[in-house]
């Protein structure tokens, strides 16, 4: 029997939808700096309301996207292949947007499509789930969009994350872009920002 | 009976600002490389900035405020037609006062007014690539911008030397985004350039015939091109804004007779009515109070 609920999209899919993306579009354009997502959806099972309105901004038939495994879930294909029509993938190298859920591993950056020297705008953007943007270990961000620095701590991003991130941005202009989500809110980490210790 | 069908809120339909917003992004996190979209036949011809008006359309709000300038100013056909597009079909407020504005959109001109952080400039512009005029071939200007092989810009600038004895290059003069894509900053004065550097406002670039966007974050390093016994140079104005008295912004010459009176005004207009509201006057200021 296939399920029919697919749960509800954007409740004004105009206006939510230009809502949150720019918030993503401030949040990629001063890193680090938490911006507030308005209007979201409530999206289905396990992928949680940032997860999905991020998703219904962004994402379409023209974008193959990723799902980590607590959200690659019957229900989860039903509300991306009814809402959105994007083609799900599970090869991380082949998404345009990969949805990591809160819990679940974020793929190792250099498994993403990392674009190529001519088209580095083919790159996978991640987005991911985290249990909070603060009160996890600081890190100190610098790079345009940024003044100085800023700082970030958040909480439940891999150990060696700072080195594979450090990596992604040795690969300039090539490289993954990073979408962090918790709380309503959504931080940026575009592959220009540098990130060292406090 | 006769209601005229509406248009989706700001003319573009979802799956294409879907699409611009996708191109954005990325351009937010490439600066100064040009992500190639699919350009929308717009209600206006190309040239009339049908790149700036799809950037706009995808990035606007309800609650933005919108101003948009041709060469500075707010009064001109191209300006007063895209703001009465956006008033019409996307309902936003609009207005000529640079400090005001949540989005502005340009033809060829920077406010001489600082932008401030949360204000978005969007720049209409006809040729993005760089280096278009110096190889015809977008496959060769790809690979070039790959590998980072800017040589030939610099021969261009030094030609300019050999030719001039200066750098001749007086409107979209070449910069370097980040140390790390040579761009166009579209066809503005190059007294602008250095408004773009560290900007707090990010600034968007639309080329809607040639199908690219490009962008420049905030706090960005813009460098333009030079040498070091060659170094960059903007334009120096002799006299006075006639109008208001204003130096160190860039004027505009206007003709008055056929017997060789001219004078130079403002080419940004909200800065020189702001400055007259507020008192200051220019040499023919004053005279035509005086008359």
């Amino acid at each position: 029997m296939l399920s029919h609920d697919f749960g509800a999209g954007f409740a004004d899919p105009v206006r939510d939808a230009q809502g949150v993306f720019r918030a993503v579009l401030d949040a990629l354009s001063h890193p680090g700096v938490a911006q507030k997502l308005t209007g979201m959806s409530d999206g289905v099972g396990n992928l949680k309301g940032e997860l999905a309105s991020t998703l219904l901004t962004l994402g379409d038939h023209d974008t193959a996207i990723w799902l980590s495994p607590r959200v690659d879930t019957a229900a989860v294909k039903g509300f991306v292949g009814f809402h959105s029509g994007a083609p799900v993938v599970s090869d991380v190298a082949k998404a345009v947007f990969a949805f990591v859920a809160l819990g679940d591993a974020l793929p190792n950056l250099a498994d993403c499509n990392l674009g190529s020297q001519e088209y580095p705008d083919r790159s996978t953007t991640l987005v991911v789930e985290l249990p909070a943007l603060s009160g996890g270990p600081a890190l100190v961000l610098r790079g345009p969009g940024i003044r100085d620095t800023q700082e970030i701590s958040p909480v439940g991003l891999p150990g060696d994350f700072v080195s594979q991130w450090s990596e992604n941005r040795e690969l300039f202009p090539r490289g993954v872009d990073l979408l962090l989500v918790a709380d309503g809110q959504v931080v940026g980490l575009p592959r220009t920002t540098r990130i060292g210790d406090a | 009976m006769n209601a005229v069908a509406n248009y989706n809120f700001a003319y573009l339909d979802e799956q294409t600002k879907r699409m611009i917003r996708r191109a954005i992004l990325k351009a937010v996190a490439i600066p100064g490389y040009q992500v190639p979209f699919s350009s929308r036949e717009m209600p206006m011809p190309y040239g009339w900035g049908t790149g700036g008006v799809q950037v706009t359309a995808s990035i606007i709000g309800p609650d933005d405020v919108l101003k948009v300038i041709d060469q500075g100013a707010d009064d001109t056909t191209n300006a007063v037609s895209i703001r009465a597009f956006f008033a019409k079909v996307a309902q936003v407020a609009t207005t000529t006062h640079t400090a005001e504005a949540t989005i502005i959109q340009t033809r060829h001109r920077i406010p001489e007014r600082k932008l401030e952080a949360g204000q978005i400039l969007v720049y209409q512009v006809p040729i993005p690539e760089p280096l278009r005029f110096l190889e015809p071939r977008e496959t060769e200007t790809r690979k070039m911008h790959a590998l980072e092989e800017y040589g030939l810009m610099h021969v261009k600038l030094y030609e300019d030397i050999a030719r001039h004895g200066r750098i001749a290059t007086t409107y979209a003069y070449p910069v370097k985004v980040e140390g790390r894509y040579v761009m166009d900053p579209s066809p503005t004065p190059k007294f602008d350039n250095p408004k773009m550097h560290r900007s707090e406002a990010l600034q968007l670039f639309g080329a809607g015939r040639e199908h690219r966007i490009y962008a420049v974050p905030p706090f960005t390093d813009v460098v333009s091109l030079d040498f070091e016994d060659h170094p960059f140079e903007i334009q120096h104005f002799e006299e006075p804004c006639a109008l208001c008295g204003a130096e160190g912004v860039y004027l505009d010459e206007v003709i008055l007779d056929d017997r060789g009176g001219h004078m130079y005004v403002c080419s940004d207009t909200d800065h020189c009515e702001e400055r007259r509201e507020a008192g200051f006057v220019g040499v023919l200021g004053m005279k035509e109070a005086a008359e």
